[in-house]
Formats: structure tokens, C-alpha cells, sequence
């Protein structure tokens, strides 16, 4: 079994009090918990201080875990041999491969008497962000995903264990939605049903498209000349290549909608897709192109900062 | 109506009942009262006799659930929890839609 320093984990001496133990936990779950924190690394941080705290704070665990001495951060170790008798384990042999987590979860073989019991116990549920492609929110997909999941060994002992299983995510997806899968978390024992599986949706950046709800949105570079004259350009989308016709005098930011080719919605439908017009200028041009612009800012009226003038003058009328 | 099919996405088209929010939340039906009174969480018609909630009430008491097991919130500090990540939510929605629509540079 491998050591994990519980008070180095929340910060304390190993001589801090109760309340001390309280308000070091708190401190920290504040800045980890999953529901509050957006750091990437929260989940998995909030996990060790949560588990740290569930023996600390258990006056009966604690001194227990006391009992188990000092070592250094995943040493292997092995609880002195008159541990279990003394704190009610019955572990056998069962140290080596056991998580020191699991090892509290069913201290004193609470946890192991629930399971060989004939009561109906739940599967547990499991809940995980999956990371998936814009192309997956169009189409749906299966995803892999990776959880460690608690399980019972032969002695009803238990351990949690890497499981990879697959689960589909139909068409629909967009970022932050949460998607359930019934049945498909942890299974139930002695009758009871088994658990389901919560999703999070996190959608991955696209280099092309950008998502806001099931709309998406585009950049969509244009001439000057397409822009004056109007155009009909080649788009992607999700579904393929489509023709968007882009009217006379489009402007740069103006959006061009086409409508129903963003993402699906899961009760049918789908968003639509916002071209947005950028005026693109070449960074250089040959000797024939600037005589051209040269002949078109000679004889062309627009003044692109005309407004300047009139603002500049209505402010000064208005002092 | 409750959730019967396999996947079910928890948004607004999803309906629960009072009884199904509880087991899938894990909260005590005293619990979700409470926070039904403190307004964290609404019913879709908060005068039926049987409430029914939207999906994305599941995963506001699933949230409700976790944070009361993690701080030991009573009802009233757990109610406004939930509407500050709720209002989170919301404004990192609209920031994300913001940026979507902002162009990128050339």
C-alpha cells in the first residue's frame, strides 16, 4: 500500500486540532471543489483533499491513521502487525494493491459488511467531462472514457480499479450541456439497480468555427472588390461545402446567417452558421494592381472617415 | 413523465418528478423542499400538486447534493451557492457567445 501524507495534503501539523483540520479543508475545497473551481487540475485535487479530510476529521480514523507512523509520499508501506486487531480491520493479506483511500472508505470493514449484506445497494453514479470535436457534436459519436471505479475483491474488499468503457453521445452536443446515461455508472449489488453516467459536454476549439449555443460562427475573408461588387464565395460548414451569396457593400463584422447549418439541436432542428465578413488587402501587390487602386482612390468619392469630420464638429457645437 | 430512455440530455425539454429529482440527486425529499422554498430550485409549475422539474434542475441538485456533503451548507447558504454558480453560468455563457462572434485576427 502506498503512503499518502493526509496532513501535508491539507496543510496542518500532525498535532493540529479538530477545528484547525475544519478550516484547512474548507479553505482549500473552496479553491478545488469541482462545482467552484475552474482549474483543469481541481477535480483530481479536490479528490485528495476530500479523501484526506473524510479520515482526518473521523476522530476514530485519524488515530488509526496515526497508528500507521510516518513515511514519505508513496512509499510502500505496510501497517504495523498488530494494526488491524487493534482498529477492527480484517484485511488479511489484502494490503498490497490497496488504495489507503479505499482502505478508510471501508475502515473496519464498514464498507465490506454493506457489500456481503442482503440489502439492495445502488450502483454508484459516475460523472466526467468528455472532451469531443465540433465534427462529433455534428454527427454524434463514441467516446473512450477513463475513470477509476471501485470494486470488490473476492474477500468483499474494495479497490478501485482503472475501467476504460465507451459511451455514446448522440448528435446534438453543445459546450457546458450534461447528458445522462442511464444504467451505465457503477454496478448495482444484491438486486440493486445500477448507477448512470452524467456527462459534461466540453466542446474542443475549432480552427474554422466557433460555437455559441448550437449556432456557429465563421470568419469570412473577402476582396475589397468582392465586398464593393458583391459575390458568391465557396463556405465550409460541418455538412460540407455550400455557396454563400454575399450582397453589394457587404461590410467588415456584417453577418451573413445561413440558416440550419450550425449544430443540431437534440430535439431537432439546428442552429445556424454566421458568416462574418472580414475586408481582406493583399500585403503586397504587383506593379498593374497598384496602378489599378491608384486610378480607383483618384476617382472614387468614398470617404471611409467622413463621420469624423461631422462628430468632431457636433461636439464642438454642443461646449 | 419521467427519464425512461437510455440518454437523456438534462435541459429544459427533460421533465422529472419530485420523487425522481430526489433519487437522482441523492437529496432527501425534506431537503429539495427546502430548496424549493429558498427559490435555488423551481418547479415548472410551482402551484401543481406534483412538481415536475427540467433537466437542468438534476443537475443543479446533484450540484446542491455535493456542496452540501463538502461545506456542510444548511439550506439557506446552499440556496444562494447555487444562484451564484447559476448566475456563473449564465455570464460565462454570454462571454462565450461574445467571443464566438468576435473576429479573429488575420
Amino acid at each position: 500500500m502506498k503512503y499518502k501524507d493526509y496532513y501535508a495534503i491539507l496543510g496542518v501539523e500532525r498535532s493540529a486540532d479538530a477545528d484547525t483540520i475544519k478550516k484547512a479543508y474548507r479553505k482549500l475545497a473552496q479553491k478545488y471543489h469541482p462545482d467552484v473551481s475552474k482549474d483543469p487540475q481541481g477535480e483530481e485535487k479536490f479528490k485528495e483533499i476530500a479523501e484526506a479530510y473524510a479520515t482526518l476529521k473521523d476522530r476514530e480514523k485519524r488515530a488509526a491513521y496515526d497508528q500507521l507512523g510516518r513515511h514519505a509520499p508513496g512509499e510502500d508501506f505496510r501497517p504495523p502487525p498488530d494494526w488491524g486487531t487493534r482498529f477492527g480491520g480484517d484485511f488479511g493479506n489484502a494490503f498490497e494493491d490497496l488504495d489507503l483511500s479505499d482502505f478508510f472508505e471501508q475502515f473496519a470493514g464498514r464498507g465490506a459488511r454493506g457489500r456481503r449484506g442482503g440489502t439492495a445497494v445502488p450502483g454508484q453514479d459516475y460523472e466526467v467531462t468528455a472532451h469531443i470535436g465540433l465534427e462529433d457534436a455534428y454527427r454524434g459519436a463514441t467516446v473512450d472514457l477513463e475513470l477509476g471505479v471501485p470494486e470488490f475483491d473476492e474477500n468483499g474488499l474494495m479497490r478501485r480499479a482503472p475501467r476504460s468503457f465507451k459511451a455514446r453521445i448522440p448528435k446534438g452536443a453543445t459546450d457546458g450541456q450534461r447528458l445522462r446515461l442511464r444504467g451505465q455508472g457503477g454496478k448495482g449489488a444484491n438486486g440493486g439497480p445500477d448507477g448512470d453516467l452524467y456527462l459534461n459536454i466540453a466542446l474542443r476549439a475549432h480552427p474554422l468555427f466557433r460555437a455559441s449555443g448550437h449556432d456557429l460562427y465563421l470568419d469570412l475573408p473577402l476582396a475589397p472588390w468582392e465586398a464593393v461588387l458583391g459575390a458568391t464565395v465557396e463556405v465550409p460548414t460541418l455538412g460540407g461545402t455550400v455557396q454563400l451569396k454575399v450582397p453589394p457593400g457587404t461590410q467588415t463584422g456584417q453577418k451573413l446567417r445561413l440558416a440550419g447549418r450550425g449544430l443540431p439541436r437534440p430535439h431537432g432542428g439546428a442552429g445556424d452558421l454566421y458568416a462574418i465578413a472580414q475586408v481582406a488587402v493583399p500585403r503586397t501587390a504587383s506593379e498593374r494592381e497598384i496602378a489599378l487602386y491608384r486610378e480607383l482612390a483618384e476617382g472614387a468619392s468614398f470617404n471611409p472617415r467622413g463621420h469624423f469630420v461631422q462628430e468632431t464638429t457636433d461636439e464642438h457645437s454642443t461646449r | 413523465m419521467s427519464i425512461q430512455p437510455a440518454e437523456t440530455w438534462l435541459d429544459a425539454r427533460c421533465e422529472v418528478s419530485f420523487e425522481e429529482l430526489a433519487r437522482l440527486s441523492g437529496l432527501p425529499e425534506t431537503d429539495l423542499r427546502e430548496l424549493v422554498e429558498y427559490g435555488a430550485l423551481a418547479p415548472n409549475e410551482p402551484r401543481s400538486e406534483r412538481w415536475v422539474f427540467s433537466g437542468e434542475c438534476v443537475v443543479a441538485a446533484r450540484a446542491a447534493k455535493r456542496l452540501r456533503e463538502s461545506f456542510d451548507l444548511d439550506s439557506g447558504a446552499l440556496s444562494l451557492a447555487l444562484g451564484f454558480l447559476e448566475r456563473i453560468r449564465a455570464l460565462e455563457e454570454e462571454l462565450r457567445s461574445l467571443r464566438a462572434q468576435l473576429p479573429r485576427a488575420f
